[in-house]
């Protein structure tokens, strides 16, 4: 019997073990890639035998890296913003109120998000050029806003569902206005959807690619993924792989830190207590 | 504190069904009114339409002396307590007791004094910093009537406050409550399902029954004089036994005999339109082990065989089966089926009988009982009047 249930342990265990490896083992690839010196880039091994922060130097020593770094997180962040307050509003009406047209909305949000990118693309690409928002921040926050907000509406309204009736009920009873049920009361039950919202749309904005590469042409609203593509050698005969390994680091840092710092919050059930038990 | 009123008060739903319909009541100043009825009823609906929670579809809602129907639940000056609770989670128990003060801009040190007395006079003081999820069930509901009191309102309402509460928490709540609210003689409307909390607590209670109110009394009068077959049988327990009769010749006939028509009862159902088929409603307790009785000339003897006898000290109850059908008709059906008597699958029709603990009735052997003819009631069938009310 014990054997039995020790063998079973020690199979997951195995199985956990290689899942484990074969998800990070692109990831340290790249962090080995990272610090390898020029010379020793192509060696093949597994560890840099010459360890070195060249490549970090490198690319914090043009202004083009940089520049994108600060796009990023100023688009990443302006466009998970207004995605998460938008989306918030949207699904606490979702959730709670009856209203004329509420399925028509749903589906139409289901259905933005169910549209390939690539096929909007090309007329996105024309509507801001004679919009004159082609290569600006708001040209990307706003097709990144509307494609996050169908996944922020659907997280939210479902926390929103979680949350007593009647604590709204009370909130009204004891003065509050509307708002202020919603500000005092809703929203500090529902900051653990609003968070997870919020990082799932900030992975989002942050690692596009297909919007970023299509409607800019300058660095001043390229984020890093585009601006990464755009890297070059040192010489016209070297190839950039230090510094894409290295810019690659930079941008998945934040993302780690944000769902380390967010995932206690994500967790924790803070309704616990609001009704009987 | 003020007087409540409810004129014409209706409640329909957009499609249509109806939830109340036509309630009229006036509750004094520093009343204590118990609104009681099986689930479905339109008691929830009723207070939340006092609360603000639900509009009001026809009539007129004034709250001391002013028309609220309008107005939003943070304008009409009522405290709730809800069924579950409703704390807020996020915020520990002084933060819940003094939010409606907060809201309403009240000095700090003022909402700290009147949380910090009413946590005293609930014995909440050492727990006012803590979360609810740490609270247990009747802390939980105490903060729950902080939350009321702390406010001073114009009324309580409180919506089954204490229904899930285990069952002796339940009966200290109830006797606290009633203190309480004697102590602060708010007006205060009380929502329950519970009829024994109903009987316990209120100044009146209103009976209600699919929407429409039933009756409207004191206790003890709701006790002595239903008005129809509903209100006999949800008020009281064990319930009133109800038996199907004919009048023949002045006297009752039923299963149990033929039951003579004393003059309480003759009395009243003169000049009434009495139709042939009857129901006669008995209390329990006015059974009696016809051995203990001195005055028999005044009842009607019968002799039964009993099923189970279920003794608690003070009184013992015996159950027997009736051989005539149960009087049936749908207050009858309903009233079964709230109180899960339907579920029992019990062939024939039960009759419970409130003895004296010096009986000697013993599981199925026979018993001679006396019934006091001049107590019981009279129904017709087909309305469910009481035809025995004094009034009407």
């Amino acid at each position: 019997m014990m054997s039995h249930r020790n063998r079973t342990l020690t199979g997951w265990g195995v199985v956990n073990v290689l899942v484990v490896l074969y998800a990070l083992f692109p990831v340290w690839w790249i962090v080995a890639l990272s610090f390898k010196d020029p010379s020793t880039l192509s060696d093949g091994n597994f560890v840099p035998r010459k360890w070195t922060w060249e490549n970090y130097h490198g690319i914090f020593q043009t202004s083009e890296f940089t520049r994108a770094l600060i796009n990023s997180i100023g688009i990443a962040v302006i466009a998970t913003t207004i995605a998460v307050v938008l989306g918030t509003m949207a699904a606490y009406a979702v959730a709670r109120l009856r209203f004329p047209g509420k399925r028509l909305l749903i589906g139409m949000s289901l259905l933005i998000a169910m549209f390939p990118p690539i096929s909007l693309v090309s007329p996105l690409f024309n509507i801001e050029r004679v919009l004159g928002i082609f290569d600006t921040w708001v040209g990307l926050i706003i097709p990144y806003m509307t494609f996050s907000l169908p996944l922020a509406i659907y997280t939210l309204s479902a926390f929103f569902r979680e949350i007593p009736w009647d604590l709204e009920k009370a909130a009204k009873v004891d003065g509050a206005t509307p708002w202020q049920a919603f500000r005092l009361v809703i929203a500090p039950l529902a900051a653990p959807g609003v968070f997870t919202t919020g990082i799932l749309v900030f992975i989002f904005c942050w690692n596009d690619f297909l919007f970023a590469i299509s409607l800019t042409s300058t660095t001043a609203a390229r984020t890093v993924p585009a601006a990464i593509a755009f890297f070059t050698g040192s010489s016209q005969f070297q190839q950039p792989t230090g510094s894409i390994a290295a810019a690659a680091v930079v941008i998945t840092v934040p993302i780690v830190i944000f769902v380390l710092l967010f995932q206690r919050r994500i967790v924790a059930g803070l309704t616990a207590g609001a009704v009987k038990g | 504190m003020a007087e409540i009123v409810l004129e014409g008060i209706t409640k329909r739903y957009p499609d249509g069904a109806l939830a109340v319909q036509d309630f009229n009541l006036t509750i004094a100043d520093g009343e204590f009114v118990i609104l009681v009825g099986p689930s479905g009823c339109g008691k929830s609906t009723t207070l939340n339409m006092i609360a603000g929670l639900e509009d009001i579809t026809e009539g007129t809602l004034r709250i001391d002396g002013q028309v609220v129907n309008d107005r939003a639940p943070k304008d009409r000056d009522i405290a709730m307590v809800f069924q579950s609770y409703a704390l807020y989670p996020h915020m520990n128990v002084r933060d819940n007791m003094g939010f409606a003060l907060r809201l309403a801009k009240a000095d700090k040190a003022v909402i700290n004094a009147k949380v910090e007395e009413a946590a005293r006079i609930l014995d909440l003081t050492q727990h006012l910093d803590r979360k609810p999820a740490n609270l247990s069930g009747g802390q939980r509901q105490r903060v729950a009537m902080g939350r009321a009191i702390v406010r001073d309102p114009k009324a309580f309402l409180m919506d089954e406050p204490l229904s899930n509460l285990d069952a002796k928490l339940r009966v200290q709540m109830r006797t606290q409550i009633a203190a309480l609210q004697r102590r602060l003689g708010t007006t205060t409307v009380y929502v329950t399902h519970d009829q024994v909390e109903a009987m316990t607590l209120g100044d009146r209670v209103v009976v209600m029954r699919g929407g429409v109110v039933q009756q409207v009394g004191t206790p003890q009068e709701l006790y002595d004089e239903p008005v129809n077959l509903f209100v006999a049988g949800f008020i009281g327990s064990p319930g009133m036994n109800f038996l199907a009769a004919t009048l023949e010749q002045g006297s009752l006939r039923t299963s149990l005999g033929d039951l003579p028509l004393e003059d309480r009862v003759r009395r009243r159902l003169e000049g009434r339109d009495v139709p042939r088929d009857l129901i006669v409603g008995i209390r329990p307790e006015d059974f009696e082990d016809a051995a203990l009785v001195d005055e028999r000339h005044t009842g009607h003897t019968c002799s039964a065989t009993v099923d189970v006898r279920e003794s608690v000290g003070s009184d013992v109850y015996v159950h027997f089966t009736e051989e005539g059908g149960p009087a049936g008709t749908a207050e009858l059906a309903e009233l079964a089926a709230d109180s899960g008597r339907a579920d029992t699958g019990m062939q024939g029709h039960r009759i419970v009988a409130r003895l004296s603990p010096a009986t000697r009735a013993a599981e199925g052997s026979p018993l001679d009982l006396w019934l006091d003819a001049s107590r019981i009631h009279v129904f017709d069938p087909a309305t469910g009047i009481n035809l025995t009310h004094p009034e009407r």
